[in-house]
Formats: C-alpha cells, sequence, structure tokens
C-alpha cells in the first residue's frame, strides 16, 4: 500500500466514524450551557430551581386588543378547554373554579389546618372572644357571605384559613377574568406537568395554548379581533431554542456561500475550491465529535461557534494553495512543506494554546467551544499538511495571485515608508485604547447571567409587567428549609416561620407563602387535634362562654358534632392534597432532591417595587437558631454564580496568553520576534474592547472569548509576516500578504455574519472577531519593519 | 333619579343594624359613607372595628386590620345587589338599577322610597329586596332583607361635603 493510500485511508476512515458519532449526538438547547458543571449544594438548588421549579414551570398568557368582555369571553373558554388538558397541572384566570372543591377541604380540616387551634382558644374565655370575634365580622357584607358556617364554625376558623391562605396580593380583575393594571389585557397563568427544562414538553404546551386561543377566537369576529401574547421561562427557552437554530443554520448556510464565492474568484478553479473546503469540513467533523464523545451532549450555541472555525480553518487552504504556487514548477508542494508548515504549525500552536485555556472552564459552553476548536483546527491543519498534497491532481494551479498581493503591497506603501509615523499612531492608538477602558473600568463587564439570555430586551420588559400584574413579581427571594424527610422540613417550616413573623410586624417584609399553611407537620396537627375538648367539656365551656353574647349556645350544637369529628378524625398527609388546587399550590412550595426535602418559602416584599432585607431575614433565622434554614436570593445568586465564571475565564484567558508567550518564544528564540508577533495582536485586541466600550457595550464572557479568538486567528498573520522577512526571498511577499489578505476576508466575512444574528453570544462574538481580525492583518502588516520589495 | 345624578359627591354617617335570626339582638355597626360620581363608594366601618369597603370600577376592595380582600363583582354576583343598589341609586344611574333589580318607584320628592327586587336568581338567593327612603337627593334609609328573613337596616345622617 503507497503511502498516499494509506494516508487517504486513515483520513477517510476518520470522517466515516465522526460522521456516525456526529449522528448519534444529543442537542440540547436551554440555558444549561451557563450553569456549571460542578455545582456546590446552594448552585444545585438554584439551578434545580431555574431547570424544575415551579417557577420555572410557569406560562403567563395574556390577551390584548378587541373590548375588555370580548378578551374575558375569549379568557374563560381557553380556561375551560387548557383544564381539561393533562399537560396542564393548574390554569388560573381569576375564576372562582375549583374553590368550591378546595372549600369544602378546607372546612372539612380546619381544625388541623388553622394556626390559631390551641388549649387556650377552646377554653371557656378563649370560645367567648373568639365568637364575639365572629358575630362582629357578620357586619361586613364579606362576613355576611359567612353566616351560613356560623353554628358550624363559631370561632371563625374557616375565614382565618382563606386570610391564612391569601397572604400574596390578589391580580385585579374586570368582567370575571384577571386583568392587567392598565386594563388593556386579560391575563392567565398556567403551570405545566412537564418541567420547565424540558423544552419540547414546554413547546408542545405553548403550542396548545396557542390552538385553544384560535379556537375560541374563531367564534365571532369581534373575538377575532383578539391577539396572543406569551411569555415565562418555558417561552423564553422554545423562543431561544428556535433562534439558536436558525441563527446557526442560517449563518452557516451563509457564511459558507459568501466564503465559496471568495475562493472561486481567487482560485478561479472549482477543484482548487472543493479540496480548499476539505480542510474546513474535516475540522468541523472532527470537532462536534469530538464535543459529542467528551461531554455526550451538544450545546446548540457550540454548533453556532462552529461557524467560527470555518473562518478560521479555510485560511490552512488558502495559505497552502498560494504559497505552494512558487515559482519552481513540480516542487510546489515541496517547497511548501519545508518553508510554510512550521509557521502553520507554529500558528496553529499558538491558536490551540489560546482554546485550551478554556477546556478547565466550569462552564460547559466554554469548555465545549475549547474542546471544538483545539480537535477542529488540529484537524484541519492535518489534512492540510497530509492529505491536500495528497490529492491535488496533475497540472493543478490556480489563478495567479502575484499581482493582487503586489496591489495590497502598493496600498501599504505610504504606511511602510513612514514607520516611525505608524509607530506613533500605534502607540497613540493604544493609549488612547487603554484609557478608555480606564474610564469605562467600573461597567466594563457585564456580570448579570441575562446578559448572555437571547430573549430581547423587549421581551423581559413585557415579562416583567406581566409577573408585576400577576403579582408574581418578588418571588426572587426565598427561605430553604432543608430536612432529610418531607415532615421534617416541614417542622423546620413552622419554626422558620415563626422567626418570621415578626418580619412582617416590623414591615421589613411584606408576608411569606408557607407550604405548611397547606399541610402542617404531623406533630403540629396532632398538637392542634389533642387541644380540642371533648364534646362534654365544649358544651359546659361553650355555656359559660355564651354569656353576655347575643348567641345562645343550644344553636352550636352543629360545632360540638364538628369538633368530635375532628378529635375522631386522622391526620392530613399529603395524599390528601392530591389532584386539588391546594395539592399543586403545596407542591411548587416543596422540592426533592435526591434524599434531601426542601421546603421553600417565597418572601414577598413590604411594599411594590421595595427590596426585601435579606440581612434581616438571616439574622431572624440566626436568633432563632435555624440552621438548616438558608434564604437564597435567585437573582443575586445566579449572576454571583455567573461572576464567577466570568472572572474564572479571565484568568484562564490570561494563562492561556502566557502559555502563548512561552510557546513563541520556545518557536522564535528571539524576544524581539516574539514582541513583533505579539504587538499587532495586542493592540487589535486593546482598541477592539475600547471601541466596544465607548460604544456602551458591555462585555461578557463571549466578548473575552473572542478576544482570545482575535489573538489565536490574529498569530498566524503575524506569524507569516514575521516568517516572510526571516526569509529574504525576493518577490515571496506579495503572495503573502495575498493569501493574508483572503483568508482575512473570509474570517471577517464568517464572524461579521455572526453580529447579525438575533443571540446575543453570537453578536458578542462576532462584533469583537470580526474587526479584530482585520485590525490584527493591519497592524502587522503596516509595523513589519521591512521595506516593501514589491 | 335627576337630583340624583346632579350630585358629584356627598358623605353621611350611618348606623347599621343585622338582624340575624341565630342571634338573640342585632349586630350595631356605624362609620361613615362617601360617594364621589360617577362609581366610587366607600363604606369606612369604624365601630365595633375598623373596616374600610370601597368599590370602584366594579371592583369591590374590603379592607380590614392587615387583611385586604379583592372581589370582582361579576365574579360574586351574590355581593353585587349589596353595593350596586346603593351606588346606582347616588349615581342617578336608572339604566344600572334596571340592569340587575326590578324598580318600584314611590312617594314624592320630599319622601320618596324605591324599592329593588334583584332579577338574577344568583343575586336573588342572597337578597330578596333592597328598600332606599330618601328625601330630595339625600338617602335616608337602606334596608337590605335577605331571603332567609335575615335583614339590615342602615340610617344616614348627611354630612357637609369636606
Amino acid at each position: 500500500m503507497s503511502r498516499r493510500s494509506l494516508v487517504l485511508g486513515v483520513w477517510l476512515g476518520c470522517m466515516v466514524l465522526a460522521a456516525i458519532i456526529v449522528a448519534r449526538a444529543r442537542y440540547i438547547a436551554d440555558l444549561s450551557a451557563f450553569l456549571p458543571a460542578h455545582p456546590t449544594p446552594t448552585q444545585q438548588l438554584l439551578i434545580d430551581q431555574l431547570r424544575d421549579g415551579p417557577a420555572s414551570r410557569l406560562l403567563f398568557i395574556a390577551i390584548e386588543r378587541a373590548d375588555s368582555g370580548t378578551r374575558a369571553q375569549i379568557a374563560l373558554a381557553m380556561a375551560v378547554q387548557l383544564r381539561r388538558d393533562a399537560q396542564f397541572s393548574l390554569v388560573n384566570d381569576g375564576e372562582p373554579v375549583g374553590l368550591e372543591q378546595d372549600r369544602e377541604f378546607l372546612f372539612g380540616h380546619r381544625y388541623l389546618l388553622s394556626d390559631s387551634v390551641t388549649a387556650q382558644r377552646f377554653s371557656a374565655a378563649g370560645l367567648h372572644a373568639a365568637i364575639q370575634d365572629t358575630i362582629d365580622n357578620l357586619a361586613s357584607p364579606a362576613g355576611l357571605l359567612l353566616k351560613s358556617l356560623l353554628p358550624r364554625d363559631p370561632t371563625g376558623e374557616f375565614p382565618h384559613l382563606l386570610d391564612q391562605l391569601s397572604n400574596a396580593s390578589q391580580p385585579s380583575s374586570n368582567d370575571g377574568v384577571w386583568t392587567s393594571r392598565d386594563g388593556a389585557r386579560a391575563l392567565m397563568v398556567v403551570q405545566t406537568a412537564a418541567s420547565g427544562s424540558d423544552t419540547d414538553a414546554q413547546e408542545r404546551a405553548i403550542a396548545s395554548i396557542r390552538n385553544a386561543f384560535a379556537v375560541s377566537s374563531r367564534v365571532s369576529p369581534e373575538r377575532a379581533g383578539a391577539q396572543l401574547r406569551l411569555s415565562g421561562p418555558g417561552v423564553f427557552a422554545v423562543m431561544a431554542r428556535a433562534k439558536i437554530k436558525t441563527a446557526v443554520v442560517r449563518l452557516s448556510i451563509a457564511s459558507s456561500a459568501l466564503v465559496v464565492v471568495v475562493l472561486l474568484t481567487v482560485y478561479r478553479s472549482v477543484p482548487a475550491l472543493i479540496l480548499g473546503l476539505l480542510p474546513v469540513t474535516t475540522g468541523a467533523l472532527t470537532g462536534v465529535a469530538a464535543v459529542a464523545l467528551a461531554f455526550g451532549a451538544i450545546h446548540g450555541v457550540t454548533l453556532g461557534f462552529g461557524i467560527t472555525l470555518i473562518g478560521e480553518s479555510v485560511d490552512y487552504s488558502i495559505y497552502f494553495f498560494v504559497q505552494s504556487r512558487r515559482p519552481q514548477p513540480g516542487t510546489q508542494s515541496l517547497a511548501w512543506q519545508r518553508l510554510w508548515w512550521p509557521t502553520i504549525r507554529l500558528g496553529m500552536l499558538t491558536s490551540v494554546c489560546g482554546f485550551a485555556s478554556l477546556l478547565p472552564s466550569g462552564f460547559p459552553g466554554l469548555a465545549q467551544l475549547g474542546l471544538y476548536s483545539i480537535s477542529g483546527l488540529i484537524a484541519a491543519a492535518l489534512v492540510t499538511r497530509y492529505v491536500l498534497p495528497s490529492l491535488l491532481p496533475r497540472g493543478f494551479s490556480i489563478h495567479d495571485l502575484g499581482p493582487f498581493g503586489a496591489g495590497i503591497a502598493r496600498l501599504l506603501r505610504p504606511l511602510r515608508e513612514h514607520r516611525g509615523l505608524v509607530i506613533a499612531a500605534s502607540v497613540a492608538a493604544a493609549l488612547l485604547a487603554v484609557t478608555t477602558l480606564y474610564q469605562h473600568r467600573a461597567t466594563l463587564w457585564n456580570r448579570e447571567l441575562s446578559a448572555l439570555s437571547p430573549v430581547s430586551a423587549a421581551d423581559q420588559h413585557f415579562d416583567a409587567t406581566l409577573r408585576a400584574d400577576l403579582g408574581a413579581a418578588d418571588t426572587m427571594d426565598l427561605v430553604v428549609v432543608s430536612a432529610p424527610t418531607l415532615d421534617a422540613a416541614l417542622r423546620g417550616a413552622e419554626q422558620a416561620g415563626a422567626a418570621l413573623r415578626p418580619l412582617i410586624e416590623a414591615k421589613a417584609i411584606g408576608g411569606f407563602d408557607s407550604p405548611v399553611n397547606y399541610l402542617p407537620s404531623l406533630e403540629t396537627q396532632k398538637a392542634r387535634r389533642d387541644s380540642l375538648p371533648d364534646a362534654a367539656t365544649l358544651s359546659a365551656d361553650l355555656r359559660r362562654a355564651s354569656a353576655g353574647l347575643p348567641l345562645q349556645s343550644e344553636r352550636l350544637l352543629p360545632f360540638v358534632t364538628d369538633v368530635e369529628a375532628a378529635r375522631q378524625a386522622g391526620l392530613l398527609s399529603r395524599r390528601d392534597l392530591q389532584g386539588s388546587s391546594l395539592g399543586a399550590a403545596f407542591d411548587a412550595l416543596i422540592m426533592q432532591q435526591k434524599d434531601r426535602w426542601n421546603a421553600l418559602l417565597p418572601l414577598h416584599a413590604a411594599a411594590p417595587g421595595q427590596a426585601i432585607d435579606t440581612a434581616r431575614v438571616i439574622a431572624a433565622l440566626k436568633l432563632a437558631r435555624l440552621d438548616e434554614a438558608r434564604v437564597l436570593d435567585l437573582k443575586q445568586e445566579s449572576d454571583a454564580l455567573y461572576s464567577s465564571y466570568l472572572a474564572e475565564a479571565i484568568h484562564l484567558s490570561l494563562a492561556g496568553f502566557g502559555a502563548l508567550i512561552v510557546l513563541l518564544a520556545v518557536a522564535l528564540r528571539s524576544l524581539s520576534r516574539v514582541a513583533r508577533v505579539l504587538a499587532p495582536l495586542a493592540l487589535a485586541v486593546l482598541v477592539v474592547a475600547a471601541a466596544l466600550a465607548a460604544c456602551g457595550v458591555q462585555l461578557t464572557i463571549l466578548h473575552l472569548v473572542g478576544m482570545l479568538l482575535i489573538v489565536a486567528v490574529g498569530s498566524n498573520y503575524a506569524l507569516f509576516i514575521d516568517r516572510q522577512e526571516s526569509l529574504h526571498e525576493a518577490g515571496g511577499e506579495p503572495l503573502t500578504l495575498a493569501s493574508l489578505s483572503i483568508a482575512n476576508l473570509c474570517t471577517v466575512i464568517g464572524f461579521g455574519l455572526l453580529s447579525f444574528s438575533q443571540v446575543p453570544v453570537l453578536v458578542a462574538l462576532g462584533t469583537t472577531v470580526a474587526p479584530g481580525a482585520l485590525l490584527a492583518l493591519l497592524f502587522a502588516a503596516a509595523l513589519s519593519p521591512r521595506e516593501s520589495h514589491a | 333619579m335627576h337630583l340624583l345624578a346632579m350630585r358629584q359627591h356627598g358623605q353621611a354617617e350611618f348606623v347599621e343594624q343585622q338582624f340575624i335570626g341565630i342571634l338573640d339582638h342585632p349586630v350595631e355597626s356605624s362609620g361613615v359613607l362617601r360617594y364621589d360620581a360617577p362609581d366610587r363608594l366607600e363604606k369606612r366601618t369604624l365601630k365595633p372595628h375598623e373596616e374600610s369597603l370601597v368599590l370602584a370600577g366594579g371592583v369591590l376592595t374590603v379592607e380590614r386590620g392587615r387583611s385586604r380582600r379583592v372581589l370582582d363583582l361579576h365574579a360574586y354576583p351574590q355581593a353585587l345587589p349589596f353595593v350596586e343598589s346603593i351606588r346606582a341609586t347616588l349615581a342617578g344611574d336608572r339604566a344600572a338599577l334596571e340592569r340587575v333589580f326590578r324598580l318600584d318607584f314611590t312617594g314624592d320628592l320630599a319622601h320618596w322610597s324605591l324599592a329593588l327586587v334583584p332579577l338574577d336568581p344568583r343575586m336573588a338567593k342572597s337578597v330578596a329586596e333592597v328598600r332606599i327612603e330618601g328625601t330630595q337627593d339625600q338617602l335616608l334609609k337602606v334596608e337590605i332583607r335577605q331571603p332567609d328573613g335575615d335583614h339590615s337596616l342602615m340610617t344616614l345622617r348627611p354630612l357637609a361635603a369636606p
């Protein structure tokens, strides 16, 4: 077997293997690319909340346009249809639906559920006070509605229970359904049965909602004028996935097409084009396969970054074709291998150095990008070195680029003739950039996770408006009580509740929800049941209690019967709540993590828009010695998380840069050459960062990655120009300049297109690398010390 | 009606007695009733317990101690006649009254009486009849009779508008 067929065989075998891996890989598109791979327990809780927590399963429905009555009719019809759909565990449009069943449950178990049930309350004095209070309540129209319950519930446990549950402020209503505060839209909230991270299920649920709206708005012409708008985490996840998908597909097609046009124009040869794309496709395929093997699943965003590889790996074949078109006929490949392969190899290694610094990142998105780029670049370079020469057809030639390169050299000549001026200008640009960056130092980095969200600011604002209207705005602060069993968690929640109650009086918080409002711990239930007196005692006490009251104790016989029944009844368990909206509310406040149970107590602000003083909450819990209770500020926690990853990425990038310097120093064996290679790169990075800051763009982790890419791509340019100088070869420079310009054009096209996508992470990358790569080449060419030979 | 419709706002002290079958004697409460044209009615009870009840734009807000409850009257038809009878009469809004009640107006301007019977059977379950007595553009008495024989009587004494 010849060496040629061996090389081709190995290459083809690898490609088939990679294709199989890529075809069988799993692709994911949720926010988890930006969540840590090895979280601490608090972070895990946060991630579970974001991915699967009750809040992640909420979808907000708004019906706009048309008049208020029509909107309400549509909402009511939709609610009927959605309630029949098993995809939704809860459908709430403000109707008192399910209230009857819930009321029966609450009324039937009022002596276990009400926190005012104590032995003292059932003494003669306690009964007297409670009954007096209930009679006073009858004077109000709200009390009048409860009049019929008086003989059975003279102590008012049931109305107290309703108060206990309606802690949160209710949204306003109009025409029988919830409406926004400005009255412009009818509102509904649904909770999906599937978790928020199940994007497919969320997509199906959203389709069902749209369908329900379409069905109910078809009924009459005035209904047809209404408009549906959706929001919530599931909507965002589906939107983000669709956006990333279309962006990746569209951008790959567009940049491939443009690169093909450029290459065809340059080579004027179809075989050259096909051969030129081989390193690119090999690199992309290898990169995806490597990520699939190492991570198990590929993030959609990683594929988006993949486009960027088109821009860099196409460079290798360009260098190969253009450089191998040397004056000595018949020896092109050999000359290329001797003269230029070491430079390409060094350029590839510097890129790998940069990307390797991403590998240890705890941010799966970055680690995947690192691995993808490293494996892709190595594969592309190897294909260029070993496969392409074997595939060159006899008599292969491309269009002569000498004149083109000479033209570029002419353009550069004025710069080179005034080298002192160019250096002065560069130094000035660097100083200006540093000054700008220094001025923006406080706001240079965006430390909020939402900066990476593919959801537009307008959509985020709409979501915030709906949440505010629905009173779901301030569920970002939680007290979490963790325990090994559900009952222990409930006991902890009761203790935490007792510690929090003084804070309501002090107006530090407005209130809080607690799972124990729906299901108290067994201990508490038992204590309440034990505090109920037997029938004889109760009757006697009632006779004494009714002295001075307008209510004869004989009329309260149903009360005595009910209390006796409660004394004999069993305690409530989670099973008793199942299937009711009370059960759904309870489940929303309980989370199970492996062998731990967490009770969630969402805190409400004392006034709308007011921040919750978490320090006081922590102090109150500490005072009560509740070690298993923690305060979780979801937004702060997730931002802190992102901030720590940003800091980590900055350190890793600096380390990568350091490694790159060492690599260059070893390969070039000259500090001044290292400085000449690095200066254009550093200048390009500085100027781009300063320009972004000056335009008011806050840098994110993706801008950082972009800077790394500038160094990775730009190092090739600087190294080639450096190599050209060291060759002292007359007439060679135009070819080098031509190949670099074409490679640069392809890179700028690939990354430039990213800036037009709707996905912020891709935009960040595009707007950094496209100008950065251009600047890197310009600086490298302008700063090269030698007079032009052209 | 026309005279009532001309009034922009008014304020009155009230004393309300609830006669409830199960109780030996009536429950009494008192406070201030305030009206602003066309659709805001506030009933502020001072004794025996402070309570505020505000009807504005079809939504009833009940505030009592720390608790606050918002009821949309469309969703709670049983609560509607209690407040809408007084509000629509104060507004002189005959059309609104006729949407909810069968009207029977007797007497003269110096001493008139308006009997209101709910049309909607759901409302009729909670209110059998509302009787309002007044003189000129002032309300003097509001009596609400429930189907089970319980009833309430509110006596009003106008206050000078602030």
